[in-house]
């Protein structure tokens, strides 16, 4: 692994971090980025925040037309509420704060934590929890639902809106949508290894892959002999589709987990593409790179959104952080 | 087993936890990596040697207060979700002891047990879930009666040990569904070195 000591990896990412864009305030010490503009008067501020080893989600997704700041916690490990509490209080400009929360236990917990700390200090906060998972079943014997490549399509499109203007109930209420609008299925093709164990954090023989696996590394839950990216495709596509009605036009995320190489997935993206062709789904944006990833886990995960013309709007909007930026 | 306890044995309870979470961070991590994410040694490791510096910086006065001051630190340096679960365990443990320079381990023990309800709720799991309530219980149960901290320490390894069979329905372990079962919970086991934590301040 390319680091110092597994304890400062987080450290020295965020100074990394810091030296590369000027145009955001990085507290090392505190851990928490923030848009060198907030508070933005009358804007309604967005913070997210979880575990890292899923860069550029989150601080790579600061600026304008998104996230107001992030918090940044330990690889895979949420976020304290301390974290959630400074951001919130940089970038209140009185209009409310919303949080993006992805749905896991840790994260709702903490979120949650400083959610009543916020208000206690007078900042109104509203919470949108992401989980678009659908390979875990939403059940009263699960956590439910994990959030994963969803949380992107989340952070853009409410960030668009805070950025016209929509007052906190709006801005809510766009993110929830874009959020019940999304499903996501994910591909292993091998394991991931975290700085502190320093190897593979489950067994993942080559020639084997796991599908519907999270992106910490959790196993998923079936495993299968190796298949082809057609093969994958057919099994990612179905699997979301099972879940979401397609009617209409859809925004498409094919996510790398953060160790399959670029021509692998715009490979996997044309199949993807093939798929949702077939099943009459049409698609009116796509993206392809790794956004939401799991250190150096192999694997792809595929995201789709449905979207009316409001967040095709909203997606197509100016945006400018450091791992998403287009328009103006 | 001393008759009272005082503030100096609750921060030996807790130096005494941090000392066995930096002893068995290897264990926990391996379990952690068969049905979670591998890191609740690191965890845990990090969180318990924060609350050990810092009652070294700011010996509390009570064991309330002892309590108390080492569940906020576990919230504000752990994460994930045994930050809040094992913050708010002896946050509220230690207001139920109140501001007594003394307690009896009966005291302890229905105290304990106030902290672990408010864990159930925060994390809205019961018995049988295959969590840290399944050795935590077991434990504070055996206290309750009077077992002692050995016969407590007894009881939370084998609630411990007898998540291995259970089926997980919290937490990141139930993503696994049925490929949960044959592991033992890696946040039982911590919580059962809590106990043998205690055995360790009275000794």
């Amino acid at each position: 692994m390319l680091i110092n000591v597994p304890e400062t990896v987080v450290a020295d990412a965020l100074r990394g971090f810091a030296a590369a864009h000027p145009e955001l305030t990085v507290d090392v010490e505190n851990r928490v980025v923030v848009r060198r503009d907030a508070p933005v008067a009358g804007k309604v501020a967005l913070v997210s925040g979880g575990g890292s080893g899923h860069e550029p989600l989150h601080a790579g997704f600061v600026g304008p037309g998104m996230l107001s700041a992030a918090c940044p916690g330990e690889v895979f490990t949420s976020p304290v509420p301390d974290q959630m509490v400074r951001a919130a209080a940089a970038v209140d400009s009185g209009a409310g704060v919303l949080f993006v929360v992805k749905n896991y236990t840790g994260d709702v917990l903490n979120f949650d934590m400083a959610a009543e700390l916020a208000e206690d200090e007078g900042i109104q906060v509203a919470k949108v929890l992401v989980d678009d998972d659908v390979a875990v079943s939403d059940s009263l014997y699960t956590a439910g639902r994990r959030g994963t490549g969803a949380t992107l399509f989340v952070e853009k499109i409410a960030g668009a809106a805070a950025e016209e203007g929509a007052p906190l109930e709006r801005v809510e209420a766009i993110a929830r949508r874009v959020n019940a609008a999304s499903r996501s299925f994910g591909v292993a093709l091998s394991a991931c290894s975290t700085p502190a164990r320093g190897g593979p954090t489950f067994d993942l023989p080559p020639g084997e892959l796991e599908l519907g696996v999270g992106i910490h590394g959790e196993p998923g839950r079936e495993r299968r002999p190796m298949m082809t990216a057609r093969e994958i495709a057919d099994v990612a596509v179905d699997a979301v589709l099972d879940d979401l009605d397609p009617s209409g036009p859809v925004l498409l995320l094919v996510n790398g987990m953060g160790g399959t190489p670029l021509l692998e997935l715009y490979g996997f993206g044309a199949e993807v593409h093939r798929v949702l062709g077939e099943r009459g789904v049409p698609v009116a944006r796509t993206l392809v790179g790794n956004y939401v990833t799991s250190l150096d886990m192999a694997g792809a995960s595929v995201t789709v959104c449905r979207a009316d013309e409001e967040l095709l709007r909203l997606w197509d909007a100016p945006v400018r952080t450091p791992a998403l930026r287009w328009g103006r | 087993m001393s008759a009272v306890l005082d503030a100096g044995f609750f921060r030996r309870w807790m130096t005494a936890a941090a000392a066995a979470v930096d002893r068995e961070a290897d264990r926990l991590t391996d379990l952690d990596s068969a049905i979670g994410d591998a890191d609740h040694g690191a965890n845990m490791r990090r969180g318990f040697a924060a609350v050990a510096a810092a009652l070294e910086a700011e010996p509390q006065p009570t064991p309330g207060a002892v309590l108390v001051f080492a569940g906020r630190r576990l919230i504000s340096t752990v994460g994930g979700a045994s930050g809040p679960l094992y913050g708010t365990l002896l946050r509220r443990t230690g207001k139920a002891l109140g501001d007594a320079a003394e307690v009896t381990p009966e005291a302890l023990a229905e105290a304990l047990g106030a902290g672990v309800a408010a864990v159930a709720q925060l994390g809205g799991a019961t018995a049988g879930d295959k969590t840290m309530l399944d050795a935590l219980g077991p434990g504070v149960d055996a206290l309750g009666r009077g077992g002692g901290f050995a016969g407590a320490a007894r009881a939370a390894a084998e609630g411990a040990a007898a998540t291995v069979p259970m089926l997980a329905r919290k937490g990141r372990a139930s993503y696994l569904g049925e490929r949960s079962i044959g592991h033992q919970d890696p946040g039982a086991t911590s919580a059962a070195l809590l106990f043998e934590a205690l055995v360790e301040a009275a000794a």
